[in-house]
């Protein structure tokens, strides 16, 4: 797996002060297991993404741990409330220096 | 009495075998996609959702990257708008320059001689992520091989493949996928084997993977000699398989249980 990777995000650009929204993120990652041996008997290192994070405005607003038993390509759906105008930021970060950031914005009204 | 009862048992089990449907099944035919789960279709219909859109992605980068010993992007000839090839996707399997080709076939039939490049091997990244790129260009138009003189022979062996039973357990295409299609192979339901979204996201799978790599697997579990990939064999039973899903609306790339 390259250093980063595409990761998509979905989520509303507007909505009304209060307002639960829901927040999607995908990232392009192969979530090798580290358990599965190739065609050459040899066991395939563990390449996992391990921590996901989004801050709204700089403040932690979701995390997450990912283990290996979790799908390729990973998506993760949660919600948080919609409570000023500004940025998300989401970041991803795997084994073997894997990183990714993806920002998305709101309008709050 | 007994033997009576036991030649109508056998009458009964020939004709069931020979009730082999014909090319046009009698019933509507029906991509898999229909019998999906809502959260599977609403991934596929979701390019924000759909994984094999990351592909597609890829696909577009390589479409515009100049390589081989001649330094030329495929947008060099095809343009770089991601639109030129509407409706390609919908003609392969083709016969170019005297020659059967799959889609897959003809991409790399382009690099080598038109990029000056090595061939990309089936099932790699590239391969997939330039498939992906070009097919869905033509999502939603209808599938248009059709018999001509040129790929007749091609499509009489294709159809010759498919109703052909092959492997240990004996079994033919046909068999599951026209005569018991619509029924259960253990928990899953048995698809009637139309090939509208290639390459596809398979979940099984955690990847997108083409016709072929799942021809393959269905050959294997027959337990028969599987055709190898980018094989004359391959492009005919594919030839066969998009002939008799013409019509039928392309969904690549899809995404599959």
């Amino acid at each position: 797996m390259s250093k980063t990777s595409h990761t998509k995000i979905t989520m509303p650009s507007t909505e009304k002060k209060g307002q639960i929204i829901e927040i999607r993120a995908i990232a392009q990652h192969d979530m090798e297991t580290g358990f599965r041996y190739g065609d050459d008997g040899k066991v395939i290192p563990r390449d996992i993404i391990h921590l996901f994070s989004c801050s709204y405005n700089g403040v932690e607003v979701f995390k997450a741990d990912l283990y290996p038993g979790m799908g390729a390509n990973p998506l993760i759906v949660f919600t948080t409330i919609a409570t000023e105008t500004g940025t998300l930021e989401f970041k991803w970060a795997g084994d073997n220096g894997y990183e990714a950031i993806d920002q998305s914005s709101i309008t709050v009204s | 009495m007994k033997i009576w009862l036991l030649i109508a048992f056998a009458l009964s089990i020939v004709s069931c075998g020979a009730f082999a449907s014909s090319d046009s099944p009698s019933k509507e035919r029906q991509s898999s996609y229909e019998f999906m789960t809502l959260e599977n279709k609403a991934m596929q219909d979701d390019p924000n959702l759909n994984p094999a859109m990351f592909w597609v992605m890829d696909g577009q980068s390589l479409w515009n990257f100049k390589s081989g010993q001649n330094n030329v992007a495929c947008a060099s000839c095809h343009g770089e708008s991601g639109k030129t090839m509407r409706g390609v996707a919908t003609q392969f399997p083709k016969i170019m320059n005297g020659k059967l080709q799959t889609l897959e076939g003809q991409i790399n039939q382009c690099r080598v001689g038109r990029q000056n490049a090595p061939a990309l091997a089936y099932e790699s990244k590239d391969l997939l992520a330039l498939t992906a790129f070009i097919a869905g260009q033509s999502k939603g138009l209808p599938i248009t091989v059709h018999e001509t003189s040129e790929n007749k022979a091609d499509l009489k062996q294709g159809r010759q493949w498919f109703y052909e039973r092959m492997g240990q357990l004996n079994l033919s295409c046909a068999q599951c996928h026209e005569d018991r299609a619509g029924l259960k192979l253990g928990g899953s339901l048995i698809p009637q084997g139309h090939p509208t979204a290639y390459p596809i996201y398979r979940l099984e799978w955690q990847t997108l993977g083409s016709l072929q790599r799942r021809l393959r697997n269905c050959m294997s579990g027959v337990r028969a000699k599987q055709f190898e990939y980018g094989s004359p064999e391959m492009a005919q039973l594919e030839l066969f398989l998009m002939w008799r899903s013409r019509g039928m609306p392309l969904e690549s790339p899809g995404v599959r249980p």
